[in-house]
C-alpha cells in the first residue's frame, strides 16, 4: 500500500485571494481526500441585523463581500421588498439588472486574471485585469462607488443613469467584446490550457445535483439551471438562455464563464435597448413583518437571502447562504483522485469567495 | 484541436509597446474622480438643525449629532462613505464630496459647531 | 411565498422521509437555516428541483436542547451548513459527518449567535 501523507493546503498560498484551508490526504501524488476548514475571516455579520434597521442594513450587506457586492444589496433589497410587497418602478428593475450584469462581467474577468496568473500567463492576467479596470471606471461613474456601489435601497436604486452614461456603458461594451472575442479563442485553444484542465477535476451531473453545485459549476456539469431565468429585477423581458456545456471538468467552467461574458454583453445591450422612463424609486413605509427565501444568480453562481421580519425595524434573521458556501462540498469531492499538483487550479476553477462564505 | 493562428497577439503587441502606459503618474500627478464619486461627507452647518437622523442612520456610527451645544462630529476615518447620512439629512445640508480622506498616523475626529449660537 | 417557492412546516417524525423523498426525485439541497426563536429554534431545508425552478422549503420547529440527526448521510453537502448550525447557534445536530466540533469557525465564544436569556 502506498504511504499515506497529509499536506496542509492554505490558508496563505499563491493561488489564493482569500483564506481557505485544506487538509490534503495524499497517496503519494494522489488526493485521496480533502477537508476543508474555513474560518478564518469570519465577521458575523448575519446578527449585526439585530442591531441596525432594516434600511440600514442594506450597506453591511453590501460590504459581506467586495466582488459580489452589488449582488448581496440587489438580494437583500428584494427580499425585504417581497417580505413587505413592494413593486420598484420599472427602470429601477432594468438598473438594477444593467448594474449586475456589469459586476457579473467583473467578477468573471477577475476570475480570468487569477486563473491565468496561477498558470503562469502573465500577460493575460493583466489584460483581463485591465478590461476590468474599464468596469470598475464605469461603476465608479455611474454609483459613486468602483467596488461597492451603495446603489440599491428598499424601494428602488438611489440614483439613476443618465443617458449619456448608458451610451458610455454601450461603447465599453463594445470595446470589450472585440478585445475580448480573440483572446478568449486563443486562450479555450491553447495547448497548455487544455493540457492542464480537460479531464481535471470531473463532477458528473448527478453529482453536481446532489453535491449541491451551483452557478457556472452546475452548469458546467451540464444541468441548465440558472437562476435568472426565475425573472427577478429585469431579466423576465430579456431573452437569455442558460450557457451549459456537457464536459463536466476544469476545461468546461472556464468555457461556461467565460461564455457567460458574452451573454452579459447581450443582456447589458438589450436591457439598455429596452429600459423605460420614470421614476427609480418608491417610498417605503412601515416595518417589514413576515419571511421570504429570495433566489439571484450571483456572478460564482446561485445565492440564497432569507429575511424574516417581525414588525420593527430590526430584523429577526437575515441569513445569506453564499454560492461559494455550497460550491466547497463538491470542490472537496473533485478533490479526491486528483494530483497534488492540479490541487490550486482546481480550486480557482469553482471561483471560491471566502468573504462571501464567511460574511 | 483546432489549429491557432501565428501571429494573433502581433498587432497588440507592438501597439502595447509604443502607446502611454494604461496607469498615471499618481501621486505625481492628479487623480481624476467622476463627478458622483462618493470621497467623503462635508456639512454645511449654517443649514443644519442638529436633528440627528444622519447620527441614528449611520450603519458604522461614525457620526456624533450634540444637540444641546450645536456640534456635528464625523469620526472621518470610521465612515464607510455609503451616503446613508446624505440621503436621510431632512435640510439636505450633507453633500458626498470627491476626494478621499487624507491617510494618517491615528484616527482623528472632526467637529463642526454652528456658528450662530457661538459653540 | 408563491407557488415556486413554499414553506412547509414538518415534524421531526417526518422529517427524514421527507428528505429521502426530496433526493429520491433529484432534488438539489439548497440551503440550510437556523433561527433562535422563543422556545428553541427554527430550521428550514431548502431544496431546489432544477428542471422547474420550484424551491421547498422544510420547517422544523425544536426545543433548545432537542436532537436532530444529520441529514449528511442523505446529503454529503450538508455539512459545511449544519457545522455553521451547530456551531454558531448551538442547534444539538448529532451524527455529522465530518463533524468539526466547534472548529469551522475559529471563534472565542461558542454559539455567539444562540438566543440569549
Amino acid at each position: 500500500m502506498a504511504k499515506r501523507s497529509i499536506i496542509p493546503f492554505g490558508p496563505q498560498h499563491p493561488v489564493l485571494p482569500e483564506p481557505v484551508h485544506l487538509d490534503l490526504i495524499l497517496e503519494d501524488e494522489t488526493v485521496v481526500e480533502a477537508v476543508p476548514s474555513i474560518g478564518f475571516v469570519h465577521r458575523g455579520l448575519e446578527t449585526l441585523v439585530k442591531k441596525r434597521d432594516y434600511k440600514q442594513y442594506v450597506y453591511i450587506a453590501e460590504r459581506v463581500c467586495g466582488i459580489c457586492s452589488c449582488g448581496h444589496g440587489l438580494g437583500y433589497c428584494q427580499a425585504v421588498e417581497e417580505v413587505m410587497g413592494i413593486e420598484i418602478p420599472d427602470r429601477a428593475k432594468y438598473l438594477r439588472t444593467i448594474w449586475m450584469e456589469m459586476s457579473r462581467i467583473h467578477s468573471h474577468l477577475l476570475w480570468l486574471g487569477l486563473l491565468a496568473d496561477a498558470m503562469g500567463f502573465e500577460s493575460l492576467f493583466m489584460e483581463s485585469w485591465r478590461m476590468r479596470e474599464k468596469i470598475l471606471d464605469l461603476f465608479d461613474k455611474t454609483t459613486g462607488g468602483r467596488i461597492i456601489h451603495s446603489i440599491n435601497q428598499i424601494g428602488g436604486v438611489q440614483k439613476d443613469m443618465t443617458t449619456p452614461m448608458l451610451l458610455d456603458i454601450l461603447h465599453v461594451i463594445e470595446d470589450l467584446t472585440a478585445e475580448l472575442k480573440p483572446i478568449v479563442e486563443t486562450f479555450l485553444h491553447d495547448y497548455t490550457v487544455q493540457s492542464r484542465l480537460k479531464d481535471v477535476g470531473i463532477l458528473s451531473r448527478e453529482d453536481a445535483v446532489t453535491m449541491g453545485a451551483v452557478g457556472p459549476m452546475l452548469r458546467a456539469s451540464g444541468e441548465p439551471y440558472d437562476a435568472r431565468l426565475l425573472g427577478y429585477a429585469a431579466y423576465k423581458d430579456l431573452s437569455m438562455e442558460p450557457i451549459i456545456s456537457t464536459g463536466c471538468d476544469s476545461y468546461a467552467r472556464c468555457e461556461v464563464r467565460l461564455k457567460e461574458l458574452f451573454q452579459s454583453f447581450e443582456l447589458i445591450r438589450e436591457a439598455i435597448g429596452k429600459i423605460p422612463n420614470g421614476p427609480v424609486n418608491v417610498p417605503v413605509k412601515g416595518n417589514p413583518s413576515g419571511e421570504y427565501f429570495l433566489r439571484i444568480e450571483q456572478p460564482r453562481g446561485e445565492a440564497i437571502y432569507y429575511v424574516k421580519g417581525n414588525g420593527t425595524k430590526f430584523l429577526d434573521r437575515f441569513r445569506l447562504r453564499t454560492p461559494t458556501t455550497s460550491n466547497i462540498p463538491p470542490m472537496a469531492e473533485m478533490l479526491k483522485g486528483c494530483q497534488l499538483a492540479d490541487v490550486p487550479l482546481l480550486i480557482l476553477t469553482i471561483d471560491p469567495c471566502i468573504s462571501c462564505t464567511e460574511r | 484541436m483546432e489549429k491557432t493562428r501565428l501571429f494573433k497577439f502581433a498587432g497588440r503587441v507592438l501597439h502595447n509597446l509604443f502607446r502611454k502606459p494604461e496607469t498615471t503618474q499618481y501621486p505625481f500627478e492628479p487623480a481624476q474622480y467622476p463627478e458622483r464619486m462618493r470621497g467623503h461627507v462635508e456639512i454645511r452647518m449654517e443649514d443644519c438643525i442638529t436633528c440627528g437622523l444622519c447620527m441614528r442612520s449611520c450603519p458604522s456610527q461614525a457620526i456624533t449629532v450634540d444637540r444641546k451645544a450645536g456640534t456635528w462630529t464625523i469620526d472621518r476615518f470610521d465612515c464607510v462613505q455609503c451616503g446613508s447620512c446624505v440621503n436621510v439629512c431632512p435640510k439636505k445640508c450633507l453633500d458626498m464630496e470627491i476626494g478621499y480622506t487624507a491617510p494618517g498616523v491615528k484616527k482623528t475626529s472632526q467637529t463642526f459647531a454652528k456658528t450662530s449660537e457661538g459653540a | 411565498m408563491d407557488e415556486k417557492n413554499e414553506i412547509k412546516i414538518i415534524s421531526l417524525a417526518d422529517f427524514f422521509p421527507a428528505v429521502l423523498a426530496m433526493k429520491d426525485k433529484g432534488w438539489r439541497l439548497a440551503q440550510i437555516c437556523a433561527v433562535s426563536v422563543e422556545q428553541g429554534y427554527e430550521l428550514s431545508y431548502s431544496f431546489c428541483e432544477d428542471s422547474s425552478y420550484r424551491m421547498v422549503t422544510l420547517r422544523l420547529e425544536i426545543d433548545e436542547n432537542q436532537e436532530v440527526a444529520s441529514i449528511t448521510h442523505i446529503y454529503p453537502c450538508a455539512f459545511i451548513q449544519e457545522n455553521e448550525a451547530a456551531e454558531l447557534f448551538g442547534v444539538n445536530i448529532s451524527h455529522i459527518k465530518p463533524d468539526y466540533h466547534g472548529t469551522l469557525y475559529r471563534i472565542d465564544k461558542s454559539a455567539p449567535f444562540k438566543k440569549k436569556e
